[in-house]
């Protein structure tokens, strides 16, 4: 394989620089090649959104104290830059879309001015302004030349959610994280956006990193996901792999409760019990008191280990095995 | 749109001056023997018939506030009772700009250094730095500005001699009247900087803004501190009404020759004509702080430009 | 750190209160008959001082300490009735203006707008310059400047509180107006408005300091702390400790007062935080 663009280490992430701080992130290594897209499946408080944030060393100041490991990006650990190449790799190299287009625009400043000041950054940029038209127009908002005066409160969600990923493109990154950009849009809004988005990578060469809670998001954006549960992954794999072969009894529980279209609507199956809180994490397999398969052996550390080329699964008991 | 509402307020500025009118008429007419303190204890029966004619005291009252009412609109308060029976709104008008100079001075400069100090423990949140400003805060909201003053005076002007005891003069008389004044309203910004600097630096637009690799100063100066600026600009008018307020007694401590001690004076001396023109003066004053406090809102908060 | 602030700041109040009590029971001078041979005698650690008058004494020879005790009591009384006068009279009205609604809510409020944005010391002064200075003037004049804020903070709470479901219930059952908001609205809004009271308590110390300052509050020879500074004010070059110690004493009341204030605010109703007092 050629080498990565990002590729992570052992990533741990404490609330704090002691040893004995929760843990949210815990000994996560994955690696994503350029142009890939990269599906990142968990609950709430999985630490998803953590480790989207610590790619860009944005995690609050404890959390980002509390960090060891390593994230490679292109061959420099984005751990040790300096402040100056931290501030040039944010938004330039790696840029990311949060979930909450309403909250994410500044509602004092146009967008325009929001726009032009992460469009300043490229020095090519001579005609700010045009500039500024084309990334709206890319994202396919109506009459951009006039809308560059409008403000936040004036636009729907799915045209701020459209302008955000116009400002996070500004300075062609190329690699984009996505902290569920759909999530607070409309069902309609949302299967619309992700079309956009996968456009805009198209057109950009670019890498994603796609973290959602919804497995169909993943199917239709993914080549590849990894399944997060309790601050570790527990599986990864390429898409297709993970949904006609799952292996990990979470991933399993989790495709389970997919409503899906092709079905009669039966009563969805549940996962019994709730996940740990960040303070209260069994010991072994995190999942072990909420799976079926449990055994004595569950309540020790299991190994993540590779069972099928690109996919891998930390499982004493892994379920199903052939295709 | 805006004209809607400006015209709004200034309907209201209006009932709001004439209903005060009417409370100072009324407070002013209820107490002591304006007469007798005109014309002094050796005064005659017939002295005191003619000036009860003289200043329409034989009138009901309805026709004596009428009266009033109208000599005010064309600046007529009457004259001060104390020596050289100055008209009133004269003695008012020619004590204002030493107030309004000792306010705007306290109010800039409590605003800069309040906002500074909000920002800075915001971004300091939890460490020593914030816990000294909070301190500072907290001292300034519950000093008593009478007892300040007198403590500046007597270390800073006295002991050590740095700057003037009182008295209105040049730049250095301003610092320890405006220090006193601004110390409650610095400590008031402080804070109300601070927690909406938090809530800002927590928002998911300063995330986004750090994601565009943008330097940390702009992101805290220009994307959060702007929004933390709009509950402080909602509270201009209440600071000025402190700063007004506070002169009273502050230009007592300090001699400042503003119509804080004119009012304190008039009132001792009840010199009715004076306390009229002042309390009117003041009013009108609150009045206007609070349109320019409305205007202002429009200016930095693009979304009540479309409220009604 | 927050914890341990708040403890001190209430410690500080119990023994405020304490001493205003009985404090006064225990001190070996009378606050108002003082020794003209120990006139402007300074503090007992000050060359010349003697443990007689632990914190000196002031022009007319009266001991410091003890009228410091003395006016602890002045201040705890007039910072009990304003607001038990203003608590009660502006809860009436925003109780009653809020569950009202329509146009005499508008009316009502206009005038605590109105109430609201009055230069607070200059009504106090006119009116006190106007009735002459004694306890029960400023104790009225204090209540009518600051009535207006719990009626404020009592009409928005109970704008919020009208429309839940057991009010609701309330009402479809047949219970009188007077006995809803006796019911259950009133305890719904208490909390909101006992912060509203204590984050007042500092309010009302430093404001009737500052009318006794400017001679129509608590007349002489009582020793409230404010008319104490202002005794002072003329030695200060001579004998700073007469207007300096009864300053201390408002400043650390009305400090621990606003720490519990901040406190209570942080934890009944955190989207007050940050804002100033009056």
């Amino acid at each position: 394989m050629s080498v990565p663009l990002l590729s992570i280490r052992d990533l741990t992430v404490r609330v704090g620089p002691s040893q004995n701080a929760p843990v949210i992130i815990e000994d996560v290594s994955l690696d994503l090649q350029p142009g890939e897209t990269l599906g990142l499946v968990g609950e709430s408080g999985s630490g998803k959104s953590t480790l989207g944030m610590s790619i860009l060393r944005l995690a609050a100041p404890p959390l980002d104290k509390g960090t060891s490991g390593s994230i490679i990006y292109k061959g420099r650990d984005v751990r040790k830059l300096s402040n100056r190449n931290l501030h040039t790799l944010r938004g330039g190299e790696i840029s990311m879309i949060l979930q909450d287009p309403m909250a994410s625009l500044n509602p004092v400043f146009s967008i325009g001015a929001q726009l032009k000041e992460a469009l300043r950054r490229v020095p090519s940029h001579r005609d700010l302004d045009g500039a500024a038209a084309n990334a709206l127009a890319e994202v396919k908002i109506p009459s951009p030349r006039s809308r560059l005066k409008s403000y936040p409160h004036q636009m729907s969600g799915g045209m701020r959610q459209r302008i955000v990923s116009a400002i996070a493109l500004a300075q062609t990154p190329e690699l984009l994280i996505c902290d569920e950009p759909t999530t607070s849009l409309d069902v309609t809004i949302q299967y619309q956006f992700l079309e956009l988005l996968a456009e805009l990578q198209k057109a950009h060469h670019m890498a994603m990193l796609f973290i959602t809670h919804d497995f169909g998001v993943v199917a239709k954006t993914c080549d590849r996901v990894a399944i997060m549960y309790a601050g570790q992954i527990v599986e990864t794999g390429p898409v297709r792999e993970i949904f006609h072969n799952p292996r990990h009894w979470y991933t399993r529980a989790l495709l389970a409760s997919v409503p899906r279209t092709d079905e009669k609507p039966a009563r969805l199956p549940q996962i019994t019990g709730a996940p740990p809180s960040v303070t209260r994490r069994p010991s072994g397999c995190r999942f072990h008191p909420r799976c079926e398969a449990a055994s004595a052996l569950c309540s020790t550390e299991p190994k993540f280990e590779i069972v099928a080329e690109g996919h891998a699964l930390r499982c004493f008991h892994p379920a199903g095995g052939g295709a | 749109m805006p004209a809607k509402l400006i015209l709004i307020r200034l309907v209201e500025a209006f009932f709001a001056l004439l209903l005060m009118s009417l409370v100072v008429f009324l407070l002013s007419r209820i107490t002591g023997d304006p007469v007798a303190l005109l014309l002094g204890d050796n005064a005659t029966e017939a002295d005191k018939v003619a000036m009860i004619r003289e200043l329409g005291l034989d009138q009901s009252l309805a026709a004596q506030y009428w009266h009033f009412l109208a000599n005010a609109l064309q600046g007529d308060f009457g004259r001060s009772v104390a020596a050289g029976r100055e008209p009133a709104l004269d003695l008012v008008l020619s004590r204002l700009p030493a107030s309004l100079s000792l306010a705007a001075v306290a109010l800039a400069s409590t605003m800069l250094v309040g906002i500074v100090l909000g920002v800075l423990a915001a971004v300091t949140h939890g460490t020593a730095a914030d816990v000294g400003i909070r301190l500072i805060a907290l001292i300034g909201q519950s000093v008593p500005s009478f007892w300040l003053g007198i403590v500046l005076i007597y270390l800073v002007a006295v002991q050590w001699g740095l700057l003037p005891t009182s008295g209105y003069g040049g730049p250095a008389h301003y610092v320890l009247p405006a220090a006193t004044l601004g110390l409650f309203t610095l400590a008031a910004i402080t804070r109300l900087v601070r927690a909406s600097m938090l809530d800002a630096l927590g928002s998911e637009y300063v995330k986004l803004a750090r994601i565009k690799g943008i330097s940390e100063a702009a992101v805290i100066w220009r994307h959060a501190l702007s929004n933390s600026l709009i509950p402080v600009v909602t509270f201009m008018g209440t600071f000025f009404a402190t700063m007004i307020t506070g002169a009273v007694v502050v230009e007592t401590v300090f001699a400042w020759p503003g119509i804080g001690r004119l009012a304190y004076e008039s009132i001792l001396s009840r010199d009715f004509p004076v306390i009229q023109a002042v309390v009117l003066v003041i009013t009108a004053l609150f009045i206007l702080a609070n349109l320019l406090v409305d205007f202002l809102y429009l200016a930095i908060d693009p979304r009540m430009r479309e409220k009604g | 750190m927050r914890d341990l602030a708040f403890r001190v700041a209430v410690a500080l109040l119990v023994v405020f209160v304490v001493v205003a009590l009985i404090g006064p029971y225990f001190m070996e001078h009378d606050p108002l008959r003082g020794s003209l041979r120990a006139r402007l005698d300074p503090p007992a650690w000050l060359p010349g001082g003697t443990w007689d008058y632990p914190l000196g004494t002031d022009r007319l020879g009266r001991d410091i300490l003890s009228r410091i005790v003395s006016g602890a009591r002045i201040s705890l009384a007039v910072c009990a009735l304003v607001i038990a006068i203003a608590g009660t009279v502006g809860t009436v009205v925003g109780t009653f203006s809020g569950y009202m609604g329509g146009m005499t809510d508008r009316v009502i409020m206009r005038v605590v707008d109105l109430a609201l944005s009055f230069p607070v010391i200059l009504l106090a002064l006119l009116l006190g310059a106007i009735s002459g200075p004694s306890f029960a003037n400023i104790v009225i004049v204090i209540s009518l400047v600051l009535w207006s804020q719990y009626a404020r903070m009592a009409r928005g709470e109970t704008l919020r509180v009208k429309n839940e479901d057991y009010v609701d219930l309330a009402r479809t059952s047949g219970l009188g107006h007077a006995r809803i908001i006796s019911r259950h609205i009133l305890p719904n809004i208490a909390p909101s408005l006992i912060v509203v009271a204590t984050l007042q308590v500092g309010v009302v110390i430093v404001l009737e300091a500052s009318l006794s300052f400017l001679g129509v509050g608590v007349p002489p020879p009582n020793p409230s702390w404010g008319s104490m500074v202002s005794e002072g004010r003329s030695y200060v070059v001579t004998a700073w400790w007469v207007a300096m110690f009864p300053g201390l004493a408002i400043l650390f009341v009305v400090m621990a007062v606003n720490i519990v204030g901040d406190h209570l605010t942080d934890r009944l109703n955190p989207a007050l935080r940050g804002r100033g007092g009056a």
